[in-house]
C-alpha cells in the first residue's frame, strides 16, 4: 500500500471534514451578532429566540471544528513531516499567530457567549459575541494566508535547502491571498445563509409561523440574495488571478489541452489524460477566451505546455463545474425566495421544499471549490518549492490505511449525528415557536448566578 | 557565557512549550478526569459534573493546540520525528479527543432518550485520550523506544496518568459542587490519589534505570542535593493531601480548592523533574533543542507576538474562570 496516496486520501478526508465546520462558524458568528444587535436595538424577544436557536448550532459546529482542527495540527507531523522541515520557517509563524491571536480568543469567550447571558451584563455578552465572531474570522485570515502562500509563494529565499522568510508582508499578503480570503469569507456567508434559510423553511413547512422563524428566514434569504452576485464577481476575479499565477490550474479547470486563441468554454466533457483529449465534449465556441481574456482571440493556456507538471484534470474540471453550477442554483433560489418574501410576504410551498435540501448547498460548493483549488495545486505542495511526494513521512502504508478507515467511519457517523441534531433543533424550534418561556431576556445586568434554574 | 539570540531563542521556546504542556495537563487533566469519573457517577451527577467544566473545556484544550503548535513551529524537525514514531498512539489520542469533544456538545442537544449514549461516548473518549497521552509520555521518556520494554512502560504510564487525571477531576468536583456529590468526590479522590502516588513513584524509579543518561543526570553529587526537594516535596504533599481527604468537605466549604491546587503543585514538581531529565534534548538522545529549532528570524517573529499576546490570554482566561466561578449550576443556553 502506497503511503503517499493513502496519506493524501487521509489528509483529504480530514480537511474535507474539518472545513465544513469553520465554513459555518466564520459567518454564523456575525449572524449571531446581527441577531444580538437587533435585539439590543428593538428589545424584541423574537431576535433573542433566533439567537438562542442558532447559538446551539454554532456551539456544535465549533466543537466539531475544534476536534477536527486538532487532528489537522497533529497530521502535519504524523503524515507530512517534510512540510515543516522545508517550509516550517514560514508556515510556523503563520500557524502560531493563528493559535495565539484567534484560537484562544474564541475558546475563552465562547463560554461567555454560550452560557453567560445571565452571568454578565448584556453589554459584555454582546462584546463576547463580537470577540468570538472576530476570532473565527481572524483564524480564517491566518489559515488562508498560509494556504495562499502555498499556492503563490512570495517573500522568501531558499538557504541550505530550507525556506527562510525575507519579507513577512509579502508572505502574508502574497499575490493570491486577498482573492482567496474574500472568496472564502463570502463562501462562508453563503453557506450559513442557505443553512439558516433551509432550516427555517423546514420550520415553515411544519406550520411554524412564529416571529423568530420569520426573522431567521428573512435574514438568511436576503443575505444569500445579496452575497451571491458579489461572490460570482469575486470568483471571476479570483479566476483571473489564478490565470496569472497558476496557468496550469486554469488549463485543468477548463480542460484545455492546447494553448491558443478562440478557446471554447467546455460545458460537459470527460477529460482523458492518457489520450490528452476530451470525450463527449459540449462547448460554447470562444467561450473560455471570452470569460478569461474578455476577447474571442484571447490566448488561454493549455495543459500540453506543462507536461508532467499539471494537476489531474478530471477532478479539477468537475470540481469547478459543480461549484459554479451550485452557485447558479443559489442565485436562482435566493432571488426567487427574496422576491416572494418582499412582494408576496409568503413562501410558496414548492420553493420552501426546494430550500430544505439547499441548506447544504454551501457545503457542496465549498468542498467542490476547495478540491478545485487544492488538487489544482498538484503535483506541488508549495508551488515550485516542495512537491507533495517529497513531504510524506516514513510511516508504513498499512498504518495509514488502518487509521484512514477508522477516520472515515468516525466522520460518517459524526456527520449523521450532526445533521440529525440540526434537524432535531429545527423541529424543536418549530414545535415551541415563540410560545416557550424565554427566561433571562432582559437588558439590565444580572450578576447573581442562575441557581436552580 | 555571553548572551546571543540564536542560543537563547530555542531555549525560550522550549520553556514556553513546557509551560503550555504543564498548563494543558493541569487544565484539560481535570476535564478528562471528570470524563473518566463518569464511569462511577449517577445520571443526575453527570449533569452537574458537565456543568462544572462546560464553559472551560474548549479553552483548556487550546493549550494542547498551543503546545503542539509550538513544537510544530519552533522545533519542526523534532515534530516530525516524534509524531511519526508515535503515529498510532497519536491517532488513538485524536479519536479520544474527537469523541470527548463532540459527545460533550451532543449530549446536551440530542433528544433525551439518546443522551445516555453520548454520556458513554464521553467517558470512552476521555479514558482513551488519557491512556494515549500516558502511553506517549512513557514511550517518549524512554527515547521513543517502541520495542516491547518501551511499550510495557508506556502501558504502565498510561494507567498512572489516567489515575492522576481522575484525581484532578475529583478535586475539581470537590471545588465546584456541594452536598452528596462533593462527599462522593472526596472518596473518588482518595482512591485515585493512591494510584497516582504509586504511578508517580514507579515512573520516577523506572525512568533513571531505563535510561543511563537520565541516571547520570540525577545520581551525581551535587545535582542529587539540588534535585532532592522535587521528590521529597512531592511525597510530603501526597501525604498531606491524603490526610486532608479524611477531613473534607469542611464547614462553610473552606479549603475546597486546596486539593486541586495541591495536585497541580505535585504535577508541576513531577514536570520539573521530567524537564530536568530531558534537557537539553527535545527528542531524547537524538535531537537537542538547538538542532531541532527553526531559524532565529522565524522564532523572533513568533516571540514578538507571544510576548504581547500571552498576558492577554492569561488575563481573559482568568476573567472567564471568574465569570463562571462558584458552585456549578445547570448549564442553559439562555
Amino acid at each position: 500500500m502506497d503511503p503517499l496516496i493513502l496519506s493524501r486520501m487521509q489528509f483529504g478526508a480530514n480537511i474535507s471534514f474539518h472545513i465544513l465546520f469553520p465554513t459555518i462558524t466564520i459567518a454564523l458568528g456575525w449572524v449571531l451578532l446581527f441577531f444580538k444587535l437587533r435585539y439590543n436595538a428593538t428589545n424584541d424577544s423574537a431576535w433573542m429566540r433566533a439567537y438562542f436557536t442558532w447559538v446551539k448550532v454554532f456551539a456544535l459546529s465549533f466543537a466539531m471544528g475544534v476536534v477536527s482542527g486538532v487532528t489537522m495540527s497533529f497530521q502535519f507531523g504524523t503524515n507530512w513531516p517534510g512540510y515543516m522541515e522545508k517550509v516550517g520557517n514560514i508556515a510556523g509563524p503563520l500557524l502560531a499567530y493563528e493559535i495565539l491571536t484567534a484560537f484562544f480568543l474564541e475558546a475563552a469567550f465562547l463560554g461567555i457567549m454560550l452560557f453567560g447571558f445571565r452571568r454578565v451584563s448584556n453589554r459584555i455578552h454582546t462584546l463576547a459575541t463580537v470577540l468570538v465572531a472576530g476570532g473565527t474570522t481572524l483564524s480564517a485570515f491566518w489559515i488562508i494566508a498560509l494556504n495562499s502562500w502555498m499556492q503563490t509563494p512570495a517573500g522568501f529565499e531558499i538557504r541550505d535547502g530550507v525556506a527562510h522568510a525575507v519579507d513577512w508582508w509579502a508572505i502574508v499578503f502574497n499575490p493570491s491571498m486577498p482573492y482567496r480570503l474574500v472568496h472564502m469569507l463570502l463562501a462562508s456567508g453563503l453557506t450559513v445563509s442557505f443553512l439558516i434559510s433551509g432550516l427555517s423553511a423546514l420550520r415553515y413547512l411544519k406550520g411554524d409561523r412564529s416571529e423568530s422563524m420569520w426573522k431567521a428566514l428573512r435574514t438568511g434569504v436576503f443575505t444569500a440574495a445579496v452575497l451571491i452576485p458579489i461572490q460570482i464577481f469575486a470568483g471571476d476575479q479570483h479566476g483571473l488571478n489564478t490565470l496569472e499565477h497558476q496557468p496550469q490550474k486554469i488549463a485543468a479547470m477548463e480542460a484545455n489541452w492546447n494553448t491558443g486563441p478562440n478557446v471554447p468554454l467546455v460545458l460537459f466533457a470527460l477529460p482523458d489524460e492518457a489520450a490528452r483529449e476530451n470525450k463527449f465534449e459540449i462547448a460554447i465556441p470562444d467561450g473560455a477566451s471570452l470569460v478569461l481574456r474578455h476577447s474571442a482571440s484571447g490566448v488561454v493556456p493549455g495543459l500540453n505546455d506543462y507536461p508532467g507538471n499539471h494537476p489531474p484534470v478530471f477532478p479539477v474540471f468537475w470540481g469547478f463545474r459543480i461549484m459554479v453550477g451550485t452557485g447558479i442554483l443559489m442565485l436562482l433560489v435566493s432571488w426567487s425566495a427574496a422576491f416572494f418574501l418582499k412582494r408576496r410576504h409568503g413562501l410558496p410551498k414548492p420553493l420552501a421544499l426546494l430550500m430544505v435540501p439547499m441548506a447544504l448547498s454551501g457545503w457542496l460548493a465549498t468542498l467542490a471549490g476547495w478540491y478545485t483549488t487544492e488538487i489544482g495545486r498538484q503535483p506541488w505542495l508549495v508551488t515550485g518549492v516542495l512537491k507533495t511526494a517529497d513531504a510524506v513521512g516514513p510511516v508504513a502504508g498499512s498504518h495509514v490505511a488502518l487509521t484512514l478507515a477508522i477516520y472515515l467511519i468516525l466522520y460518517v457517523l459524526l456527520l449523521i449525528a450532526y445533521l440529525g441534531v440540526l434537524v432535531h433543533l429545527a423541529l424543536k424550534a418549530a414545535k415551541d415557536g415563540d410560545a416557550s418561556p424565554l427566561p433571562g431576556v432582559m437588558k439590565t445586568a444580572m450578576s447573581q448566578p442562575a441557581a436552580g434554574e | 557565557m555571553t548572551f546571543d539570540w540564536p542560543t537563547a531563542l530555542p531555549l525560550i521556546f522550549a520553556g514556553l512549550m513546557g509551560l503550555a504542556i504543564l498548563i494543558y495537563v493541569i487544565l484539560d487533566g481535570f476535564d478528562l478526569g471528570i470524563g473518566i469519573l463518569f464511569a462511577v457517577a449517577e445520571d443526575a451527577e453527570q449533569d452537574t459534573m458537565i456543568a462544572a467544566i462546560g464553559p472551560f473545556w474548549d479553552a483548556n484544550e487550546t493549550w494542547l493546540v498551543l503546545a503542539v503548535g509550538l513544537l510544530l513551529v519552533a522545533f519542526p524537525m523534532a515534530h516530525g520525528v516524534i509524531l511519526t514514531a508515535l503515529y498510532i498512539p497519536v491517532f488513538v489520542l485524536l479519536v479520544g479527543l474527537i469523541l470527548r469533544g463532540v459527545a460533550f456538545d451532543f449530549r446536551a442537544k440530542v433528544p433525551t432518550e439518546r443522551k445516555h449514549r453520548w454520556n458513554r461516548i464521553f467517558f470512552l473518549g476521555s479514558i482513551i485520550a488519557s491512556l494515549a497521552q500516558g502511553y506517549m509520555l512513557g514511550v517518549y521518556v524512554l527515547g521513543l523506544d517502541v520495542g516491547f520494554g518501551g511499550m510495557a512502560f508506556g502501558v504502565l504510564v498510561a494507567f498512572c496518568l489516567a489515575a492522576s487525571y481522575a484525581a484532578m477531576g475529583a478535586a475539581w468536583v470537590i471545588y465546584k459542587t456541594e452536598g452528596e456529590l462533593q462527599k462522593k468526590a472526596v472518596r473518588w479522590l482518595r482512591t485515585a490519589l493512591v494510584l497516582t502516588a504509586l504511578g508517580m513513584a514507579a515512573v520516577s524509579l523506572a525512568t533513571p534505570f531505563a535510561s543511563p543518561r537520565i541516571f547520570d543526570k540525577w545520581f551525581v553529587w551535587p545535582s542529587m542535593l539540588y534535585l532532592s526537594p522535587l521528590p521529597i516535596l512531592s511525597a510530603l504533599l501526597f501525604g498531606w493531601l491524603w490526610r486532608q481527604t479524611f477531613h473534607l468537605p469542611k464547614p462553610n466549604d473552606r479549603h475546597s480548592l486546596t486539593p486541586f491546587l495541591t495536585l497541580a503543585t505535585i504535577f508541576a514538581l513531577g514536570f520539573a523533574g521530567l524537564a530536568w531529565s530531558f534537557y537539553p534534548f527535545v527528542v531524547p538522545d537524538r535531537l537537542t533543542i538547538w538542532q531541532a529549532a527553526s531559524a532565529p528570524e522565524s522564532l523572533a517573529i513568533i516571540l514578538a507576538g507571544t510576548v504581547v499576546v500571552l498576558p492577554v490570554i492569561i488575563f481573559y482566561s482568568f476573567y472567564a474562570y471568574r465569570v463562571f466561578g462558584g458552585k456549578a449550576t445547570d448549564l442553559t443556553y439562555d
